[in-house]
This record gives structure tokens, C-alpha cells and sequence, in this order.
């Protein structure tokens, strides 16, 4: 099996040293046989990870997750589970619990009678059944509602249901597709932990197809950033915040200064870049190979220091355009290397500071905090 | 102020009322009355004319089937004259009226009606058929008046009052008995008792209308179930070929696709032809497919079908393909998933379409008229009957009754199992 991996990128590493429960090799899928909407995907994914797909839409992270789940045929490629194919198992065999991103909870049965719908179609005998309807019901604090239709519940109830009853058979892995969409703020957040909590209570596997960026921090072990049907970058949150693989990835995790320039020389990890005005910057050498490229410097916005009283790395000067007040923070706006869309958070403690629009002031960040990537326009 | 101040205290207990006590409820009615009005102003000339050309016909039709004028038109100033005379008197009634039944019966016996009257009579009370003969030859002997004591003498019927007591009972205008006679039963000596096994026919054809009504609308939902299904599920390109071919039939005339009909299923028609030349059947053997329920089954099934496949389909339209989805991620498989899952949410449309067909042919004429021959032929084609043919509206009026208060009770019944409210037209 082992000798068969061809895996690049993501997959490999991490193959080597688990073993991997759920894992793509390059797969394909084109609906229209003209373009292909996922790309020569390879990901594997160990026994009780939560893993998320995270992406725009279009991204192909959904079809993904219908492959998987056997609603989509695989152009090309194979997915395996527990080590065996599975491209030729139709779903109600495979196993896998899924909640659906409207829930799809059965309309015409009480909330007891969809929980018990996939045990009573296992077979299983009716005080098996009732037992464990009640537990799970027990388990998402809902045990009131068996009797309830779902148009009687409200949006997270109904959203508990449909996690219930993607678990009530106990199966190895869950697929949640978008989820948590249809919740309102407040309430999409309380259901972020409490999914989290059940996924470390019962040690399934979870993948999880989300375009919320914080949805997909905030949850997973290790997340698949999808753009144009190709994983960007596979890695935990952090690594993902801190350390961006290429430039898509940077802008869609969290806030994200680019800075466009060549790169005029590299040593030990550290390039130089010449930036549009002439300034002169470093940065930490992450996807750029020659000397001459085109590079985006992707800095994060608290990483900047406005003012800087102690020596940095880099200090240059810009302009500031505009100073929006948040309560903890203050966002400026700044014109940075011909770049106007430049934005410095400044903590509030308290001090007085005496910015204001207009005003030249020079701004400092370490080479560290700089990633020099893929240029983009 | 201290008004007010009493009103304020008041509308929290009692009831509520608008700043000048007038009740809320009164003050809110007057406020919408204009509304309404408007509202009613716009509907007016729609409400007039059904009530002109639909509701008002109708009703004088139905009307007919209790219509009873025989003993006011035969004896029409011995009806007058009995108003004022009681039966229960204990006697029978007095010279004005015997006088006014000798106007009556001469004028009877000249235009030969009393011996219907007779034979109508007879039914409530026996012996009144001869009185009436035995009358009728012999009113042209009366001498003058007194005739009291000369109709007695004629026939001692006129002397009993159980006689008179039943003239008077059926001089008024209405009359049970077209719908007795609308389900085979009739009044004879002994009460009401079924009409002789040779003359019933309507509760049969009832039967009839009501069995092929089911088999065509279970017909109906077999075939249209799946084409309802594909029309919801496929691609909008094919699915809108598809609904413009269920909709085609529905464009065309009735008659024309009766007509067609008859080509193709009669025994030297097309299907007949094609079978005998595949060698399926001899030409000795032609299947008789028409002028039988056969036919009527058959036409009936393919002119309704539209009438299940629309509400089948709206209702299929708005059902999720994630609850299949659904369920098949949760261990079902194709069937399960279809008939635990897809089934029952797909009920409101069979319900709507299963009464639209139901109702449709339990009242269809055109279809078992022409290719139903006398086996196929509908309750509808016997009230056409004796509407145009044998002129006895009363009878035809009265199955229309009953026909309609069958298609009320069914609706009403499916409104109690199912629940009205279910049906999903579009």
C-alpha cells in the first residue's frame, strides 16, 4: 500500500507517521467532462482528526465532501476508508454520518423517528432503539423534544438534531457540510464548541466543509485551505496563520497587508525586496526562489509597529489616511509604498496618542513577520 | 379627566374600548367596513353572474327532483277547498269541497289524467286507484248538488277520511319519491321496500360510476407517479420537453382524443391490427378493448392524467434531494430511502391529485358515452338519459343529488383523514 503512494504536497508527511483512516489519491472531478472542479487531490486524514475544508465558494471543498460521502462519483482516482476503496460502495454502506447544511432533519417524523431512522434501518430492536434515542437526545441537551416535529424547533435545536442524529449510530466519521450557515451569529459560535466538544468526548473522525475562516480555526485540528479545485495548504491554525504558504492563503486567513516588489537578494532565508516606491524591505523567504522574481509581502496588521521607539528590522514611512475607533483597538489606514489600503491595528492602553489623519509617520515590523510569496496583482 | 381616568381603569378589566368608549371591536369593524365593501364591489359582477348562469340554474335543477305537482294540477280547486279541513277532525270534509271535486274530476276525466292521479295516489294509500277509476267512469251520471252523498255512493272511499287525509298530504308540491326511485326502492303496502330486481339499475350504475372512478384514479397515480417524478428531478432542458408533452393532450380537444381513441382500440383498429400481424392474437381472437370498461378505463385514465401529474409535480418540486441524500447517508438504501423518506412527503400531491380525479370522473359524460358502450357507461349518462330522452327530470335531478352529495361526503372524508389542508395544488 505504502509503495503506492504517489502523494505530493500535504499528503505525504503526514501518512508517514499516522495511519491515515480517510485518504484521497489523486483524485479528479469534472461534471461537465470541460473543467475540472477538483484537481489531483491527495489528503489524508488519521483516525479522530477533525479536519476542515475551508475555501471560497467554487473552491471544489464541498464536491470533496460528496465523493466522500458517495453522492458524487470520482472522475479519476480513489478514495479510501480504513485502508479500502470505496469509489464503488454506494453510500447507505459506507457508514458515515453526515449533517447536511439545511439539516435535512425528515419532515413528516418527530424528532424521536428521524434519531431512530438509522437504527431502525440497521435492524436494530425497538428498546435498543428508544435507549438510545434518549441518550443522544441526553447528550445534546435536547430531551424534551422527542415528540416534536422539526418545524417546531428553532434553528440551533434543530441543528443539534441534525448532529444527533449523524452520531446516533455510532459511526467513525462524520461529515458536516456548512453546518452552521443558517445560525445567526451568536448562536453559530456556541454550536462551534459545543461540535468541538463532542468531536473530543467521542473521538470520531470529522471533516468539515466551511467557507468561515473562524469557523475553521476556531474547530479543527488541521485545515485544507481550497482554492480552484487544488488544496493550497494543508496545516493546523496556527501554522496557517503564522505561516502562509503562498499568497491566496495569506489573504484568506485572517487580515492581511500585501506589499508588491522584486526581489533583489537572498541570504539565508531572508530576501530583499525593492518595493514599487524604491524602499527597500526584508522579509522571510517563503515562496519565492530567484533573485529578479516578483514577490507579495504579506504582513498582519497587529504585527506592525506604529511609531517604533526601539530598533527594528524594518522601519519605513507612510502616510495616514484614516483612524477608525474600535474600543480595544484603533485601525489605521495608511498609504505605505503606494499601497493605500495599508492597515495598522494599535492596541488601546490607555495612553494618549497624538495621530491624525494626514500626518507622515514611520512604522516598523521584524523580517519574521514579513512573508515574501507568490506574487499576485 | 376624571372621565378618562374611569375609561383607563376600565379597559384593563373589562372590555376594551377607544378613547371616546366606544368598543374597540365596534370602533375596528367600522373602520374595515369601507374596505370590505370596496372588496365586495370588486367581486360583484363575478358573484352576479355565477349566481345567474351557474348557482341559480343548478339549484332549480336539483330543485325538480323534490318537485311534486300531479294532485295540484289534476284537482286544482279540490286542493283550495281542502285547506280549510282538518284530518283530524274525525270527519270527512264538507259539500264545498265535494262540489269543487266534481269541477275537478270532469275536467280530469276529460283529459285522462285522473287515472294517474289514481295510480300515483295508490302508492300512499291503497284502494285510492280504483276510487279514482270507478269515479271517473261515473262523474258525468252526477246529478245535482248536493254531491257528497252521490260521491259516497259511487265509491264509499270518499267517505272514509284516511282517504282524504292522504289527498291532502300529497297536494302539497314536494315529494320523496324521485329519490326513492334514484335508488332502486319504491312505496308499496308495506312502506318503503325495494323495486323488483329486473327494474333496479341505479344503484348499480352508482357501483359502477363509483369502481371505475377508483380504478382509473389508481391508474392515474401509477402512471403519473413516476412521470411527476422525472419532471421534478431531471435537468430543466428535458424536464420542460417533458411538461410540454404531458401538457399537449391537455390542449387538445376532449372529443378529438375520445375520438382517437376509438382508432386505435377498436377491433379492426391499430393495436388490434398490429397484435394480429405480431401473431400475439389470431384474427379470430381480436381483443375487444372498446365499447366495454375496457375503453372507458383506458380513455379515462390518459384524459386525466395531467390532473395527477401537476399537483404530484409541485408537490415533488418543493421536496429536498438532500432528504434522500439524508437518508441514504444514514444505512438506507434506494428503496427505503424512497418509501420511508421520498413517499411520504409526495401524499399532499397524490391526496390533491387522487380528489381532482376522483371528482372529475366520478361526473365524467363525453368519454363513456362514446367508447363505453353499455358496460362502460356512467351514473352521468343516465341523468344525460332521462334529461333529454325520457323527459322525467325529476328522477334525473334527483341523481344529480345524490351523485353530488356523494362527491360531498368524499370530500369531506378525505378532509377528516387527511386533512384539506395537505392539498398542494401548485
Amino acid at each position: 500500500m505504502a509503495a503506492k503512494k504517489s502523494g505530493k504536497g500535504g499528503s505525504a508527511k503526514n501518512s508517514a507517521t499516522d495511519k491515515s483512516y480517510v485518504r484521497f489519491e489523486n483524485v479528479q472531478k469534472s461534471y461537465d467532462g470541460e473543467v475540472l472542479v477538483v484537481k489531483d487531490l491527495n489528503l489524508d486524514i488519521p483516525k479522530g482528526e477533525f479536519v476542515t475544508m475551508l475555501g471560497p465558494s467554487g473552491s471544489g471543498k464541498t464536491t470533496c465532501l460528496m465523493m466522500l460521502a458517495g453522492f458524487e462519483p470520482a472522475t479519476h482516482g480513489e478514495i479510501f476508508l480504513n485502508d479500502s476503496p470505496i469509489n464503488m460502495v454506494p453510500p447507505h454502506k459506507r457508514g458515515i454520518g453526515m449533517v447536511f447544511q439545511n439539516y435535512a432533519l425528515f419532515p413528516h417524523m418527530t424528532i424521536a423517528e428521524n434519531l431512530a431512522f438509522p437504527l431502525q434501518v440497521r435492524g436494530m430492536s425497538k428498546p435498543d432503539q428508544e435507549e438510545r434515542v434518549k441518550r443522544i437526545l441526553d447528550m445534546v441537551e435536547l430531551p424534551l423534544m422527542a415528540g416534536r416535529r422539526p418545524a417546531q424547533l428553532s434553528g440551533g435545536q434543530a441543528q443539534r438534531v441534525a448532529v444527533a442524529r449523524a452520531l446516533v449510530f455510532e459511526p467513525d466519521l462524520v461529515l458536516m457540510d456548512e453546518p452552521l450557515g443558517a445560525l445567526d451569529k451568536q448562536l453559530r459560535e456556541q454550536m462551534q464548541y459545543e461540535i468541538k466538544h463532542i468531536h473530543e468526548s467521542l473521538g470520531v473522525t470529522v471533516v468539515y466543509v466551511t467557507h468561515d475562516q473562524t469557523e475553521a480555526l476556531t474547530m479543527s485540528d488541521r485545515v485544507a485551505v481550497f482554492n480552484d479545485g487544488v488544496i493550497q495548504q494543508l496545516s493546523s491554525p496556527e501554522s496557517l496563520y503564522e505561516d502562509p504558504k503562498n499568497s491566496f492563503v495569506a489573504q484568506f486567513i485572517g487580515e492581511n497587508n500585501k506589499l508588491n516588489g522584486v526581489v533583489k537578494g537572498i541570504s539565508k532565508g531572508i530576501c530583499t525586496v525593492k518595493l514599487a516606491n524604491g524602499t527597500i524591505v526584508k522579509a522571510d523567504q517563503v515562496n519565492v526562489d530567484n533573485v529578479g522574481d516578483g514577490t507579495t509581502l504579506s504582513i498582519r496588521p497587529e504585527r506592525i509597529e506604529l511609531q517604533p521607539k526601539d530598533k527594528m528590522d524594518n522601519i519605513i514611512e507612510g502616510r495616514i489616511e484614516e483612524l477608525i475607533y474600535l474600543g480595544d483597538h484603533i485601525r489605521v489606514r495608511m498609504n505605505v509604498a503606494g499601497n493605500d489600503e495599508f492597515i495598522v491595528k494599535v492596541r488601546n492602553r490607555g495612553q494618549k496618542r497624538n495621530l491624525s489623519e494626514g500626518q507622515k509617520t514611520k512604522i516598523g515590523w521584524a523580517n519574521t513577520d514579513c512573508k515574501a510569496l507568490d506574487l499576485v496583482a | 379627566m376624571t372621565d378618562i381616568a374611569a375609561s383607563e381603569t376600565g379597559t384593563t378589566s373589562e372590555v376594551l374600548t377607544t378613547r371616546d368608549g366606544v368598543p374597540l371591536k365596534r370602533s375596528l369593524a367600522r373602520a374595515l367596513r369601507r374596505e370590505k365593501m370596496r372588496a365586495l364591489m370588486l367581486i360583484a359582477p363575478l358573484l352576479l353572474f355565477i349566481l345567474l348562469a351557474f348557482v341559480a340554474p343548478i339549484a332549480d335543477m336539483l330543485f325538480r327532483s323534490v318537485e311534486n305537482n300531479i294532485v295540484q294540477n289534476t284537482l286544482p280547486n279540490t286542493v283550495v277547498a281542502l285547506r280549510d279541513w282538518n284530518p283530524n277532525s274525525g270527519e270527512i270534509p264538507g259539500e264545498p269541497v265535494f262540489e269543487a271535486l266534481a269541477g275537478d274530476l270532469k275536467i280530469a276525466v276529460s283529459q285522462k289524467t285522473h287515472t294517474r292521479l289514481g295510480s300515483r295516489l295508490n302508492y300512499e294509500q291503497p284502494g285510492i286507484a280504483s276510487m279514482f277509476r270507478k269515479s271517473g267512469r261515473k262523474v258525468k251520471n252526477l246529478e245535482e248538488p248536493p254531491y257528497r252523498e252521490q260521491f259516497i255512493e259511487i265509491h264509499e272511499g270518499w267517505g272514509t277520511v284516511e282517504n282524504w287525509a292522504t289527498i291532502k298530504q300529497f297536494s302539497s308540491k314536494y315529494t320523496d319519491g324521485y329519490f326513492l326511485s334514484a335508488i332502486d326502492r319504491e312505496r308499496t303496502e308495506q312502506g318503503i321496500a325495494e323495486k323488483p330486481e329486473k327494474e333496479q339499475i341505479y344503484l348499480f350504475l352508482f357501483g359502477r360510476t363509483f369502481f371505475l372512478s377508483v380504478t382509473i384514479t389508481i391508474s392515474c397515480i401509477l402512471l403519473g407517479y413516476p412521470i411527476a417524478f422525472l419532471l421534478a428531478n431531471l435537468p430543466l432542458r428535458s424536464s420542460n420537453l417533458l411538461m410540454i408533452m404531458v401538457l399537449l393532450p391537455f390542449w387538445t380537444s376532449l372529443l378529438v382524443r375520445t375520438s382517437a381513441w376509438k382508432v386505435l382500440l377498436q377491433q379492426q383498429g391499430v393495436i388490434n391490427d398490429f397484435l394480429v400481424w405480431t401473431g400475439l392474437v389470431t384474427d379470430a381472437g381480436r381483443l375487444v378493448m372498446i365499447n366495454n370498461q375496457t375503453g372507458t378505463i383506458i380513455a379515462m385514465t390518459h384524459i386525466l392524467l395531467p390532473f395527477m401529474i401537476l399537483p404530484l409535480y409541485s408537490v415533488m418540486k418543493t421536496i429536498s434531494p438532500t432528504y434522500v441524500r439524508a437518508a441514504k447517508s444514514l444505512g438506507a438504501n434506494d428503496w427505503t430511502a424512497f418509501w420511508k423518506v421520498y413517499f411520504p412527503n409526495t401524499i399532499p400531491g397524490i391526496g390533491a391529485g387522487s380528489i381532482l380525479c376522483f371528482i372529475l370522473s366520478i361526473g365524467f359524460y363525453i368519454t363513456p358515452e362514446l367508447v363505453g358502450g353499455t358496460s362502460g357507461i356512467f351514473i352521468s349518462n343516465r341523468i344525460a338519459y332521462h334529461i333529454s330522452s325520457s323527459l322525467n327530470w325529476g328522477l334525473g335531478a334527483a341523481l344529480g343529488v345524490i351523485l353530488l352529495a356523494i362527491v360531498m361526503l368524499f370530500y369531506w372524508m378525505y378532509d377528516k383523514i387527511v386533512g384539506i389542508d395537505n392539498v398542494k395544488l401548485g
